[in-house]
């Protein structure tokens, strides 16, 4: 398998505040790659590098086989963009967004006709496409964005958090559209927060702290390395609680909330067996919780450190 | 197609983009030619007594109209720079600039759907005057000079909209150009003579870009000569059109984020 997209040693800075500290990474042909991490870690900025839109101040990044640095005309012309703010024309339907975008790619008019009238149909925006993208909802406006990047038919994609603040309806619809995009042979760059976004769609997953990678891997291999889920059983008192510790075994106890944590993956039959193994004592649970590992989780495990911390959001204008 | 066609033909892309925004939200031309005429009202209804004080011209309206004109190119600049702004903050541009396009196609598309619209508001501005009044004594060959030097005006203040609209972050950061644009032409010949005025004010009047520009046109309408005006203005013009042209052709290309 060849390589779509590779980075070495990239480095970027805005100022004293140091955005890439000398980032590795490869993305190989045909797959989805997805680069995780909390706002301000680097993401947008490592897109927009990659993209041609911001020089790096070290480094080599090679898009498609060429530099970017030094071939950006034939990197833009191998790549599609979608950024984490739709970057459609507001003042136009859109239909004409979308032709706007085939002319660009210099398509012919019965062609770039063809393929707005079957992306408007795959995107369900064919009843929205005469209404000005302006009156269109968050969700219309991002398909709508990623119809436009997928007019000229790039063979590698570059989408920046695809589903930050979609609705769960038009998130699963956009996850869709990727896995479709992959089986078509393309080469999907993403990133996201969400733990569960790139363990759904990703091959590989890079988790980046602070401009440096923590960790590349599979996100089935990321998830070992991190706590599974657990189930929680929270009693009324401590009666139940002493009980239920006895009967479980290997249980983390919380004694301020009453609560027990026990390891499990949190899928029904799992849950079904750990209440029967509570026997008579199940009757004591006040409540049953299953939590899942998230982006936090990750995070806490690789580097020690929450992801709370505040960053300055330095990546998101314009 | 080679590059130079299809740089061609991508400006002509971006050209349509935008003209297509102004056919879809006609009001912007509205009130790119209601503006001027009001200003025109204003001045010929009420500062009309002035007219004594103004020697060979038969009517006020006359000696106002160029600097109407010259007010019309300042406003449709205004509209150019907040056109460009909002695609710049919106993203749009960001999408172009990932795309294999070249960036002068971009920033030629901005200034031609510009120069087209300000051309056509200038006209019906022109086309209102004659209603209310105006008869310039100019034949064919000194209206189309005239032309000439409305149209290299609007190009001037055009190419220098464009670099104010991508380097403002906000709509709010155009605030400084559009009051220049718009407020310079009242500091000018335009409404009454600079000789006319006091101190430093006189001085200003006198000298800044707006009033030769004014005076050529004034001069060519009334079949007046015009002398070292129409130089002086046609180097002004072309110094603030290459200097637009150069700041634009470096915003268009700098890294996206800073």
């Amino acid at each position: 398998m060849t390589s779509a997209i590779t980075a070495t040693g990239l480095r970027k800075s805005f100022g004293d505040k140091v955005v890439l500290d000398g980032i590795d990474l490869e993305v190989r042909a045909g797959t989805t790659f997805s680069l995780l991490g909390p706002n301000g870690a680097g993401k947008t900025t490592t897109v927009q590098i990659m993209s041609t839109l911001v020089r790096a101040d070290g480094g080599e990044v090679r898009v498609a086989g060429h530099d970017v640095a030094r071939d950006p005309a034939a990197v833009r012309a191998a790549i599609g963009v979608t950024g984490q703010f739709s970057a459609v024309d507001n003042l136009l339907t859109g239909e004409e967004n979308l032709l706007l975008m085939a002319d660009l790619h210099h398509l012919g008019r019965a062609e770039g006709r063809r393929r707005t009238a079957a992306l408007l149909g795959q995107f369900d925006l064919a009843g929205a496409a005469a209404k000005t993208a302006m009156t269109y909802s968050g969700g219309m406006k991002r398909r709508l964005d990623l119809a436009m990047t997928l007019i000229g038919d790039p063979r590698i994609i570059f989408l920046d958090e695809p589903t930050s603040g979609l609705d769960p309806r038009s998130r699963r619809m956009m996850w869709q559209i990727i896995r479709d995009l992959v089986a078509g042979g393309v080469t999907i760059f993403l990133t996201t927060q969400q733990l569960d976004e790139a363990d759904q769609l990703a091959n590989r997953v890079a988790v980046l702290d602070h401009g440096q990678v923590v960790a590349a891997d599979s996100p089935e291999e990321l998830e070992r390395s991190i706590p599974g889920a657990n189930v929680r059983l929270h009693f009324a008192g401590t009666t139940g609680l002493d009980a239920a510790e006895r009967a479980l075994g290997g249980a983390f106890r919380h004694d301020d909330t009453l609560t027990l944590e026990v390891p499990s993956d949190g899928g029904a039959i799992a849950v079904r067996a750990l209440l029967n193994r509570l026997g008579d004592t199940a009757d004591e649970v006040d409540e049953v919780s299953v939590h899942t590992p998230d982006l936090d989780d990750v995070f806490f495990a690789l580097t020690g450190h929450p992801t709370a911390e505040p960053a300055p959001e330095m990546e998101n204008t314009r | 197609m080679t590059t130079l066609a299809y740089a061609v033909r991508d400006s002509a892309t971006m050209t349509r983009r935008s003209l297509r925004h102004l056919l879809r939200y006609p009001v912007t031309l509205v009130v790119a030619v209601a503006v001027p005429v009001l200003l025109l009202l204003l001045f010929v209804g009420v500062f009309g007594a002035l007219r004594t004080s103004l020697g060979a011209h038969a009517s006020y309206i006359d000696y106002v109209m160029p600097g109407i004109i010259v007010m019309t190119a300042g406003y449709g600049s205004s509209v150019t720079a907040q056109g460009v702004n909002r695609d710049s903050t919106e993203g749009i541009i960001g999408r172009f600039r990932t795309m294999a396009i070249s960036p002068t196609s971009m920033l030629n598309g901005y200034v031609v759907s510009a120069l087209a619209r300000t051309l056509v508001s200038a006209a019906l501005v022109i086309g209102v005057a004659m209603g209310l009044g105006f008869r310039p004594t100019a034949g064919a060959g000194r209206w189309l000079a005239a032309a000439g030097v409305t149209v290299l005006l609007a190009l001037a203040l055009t190419w220098l909209a464009v670099p104010f609209g991508l380097a403002a972050k906000t709509a709010e950061g155009l605030t400084g150009f559009i009051l220049i644009v718009q407020l310079l032409p009242f500091i000018s010949s335009a409404f009454v003579p600079p000789g006319q005025m006091s101190g430093s004010v006189r001085w200003f009047a006198a000298h800044e870009p707006f009033t030769p520009v004014i005076d050529t046109l004034r001069g060519l309408l009334a079949g007046t000569p015009s002398g070292g005006t129409m130089l002086a203005a046609a180097v002004w013009c072309a110094g603030l059109a290459l200097a637009g042209y150069l700041w634009a052709q470096v915003l268009v290309r700098r890294d996206l984020s800073r």
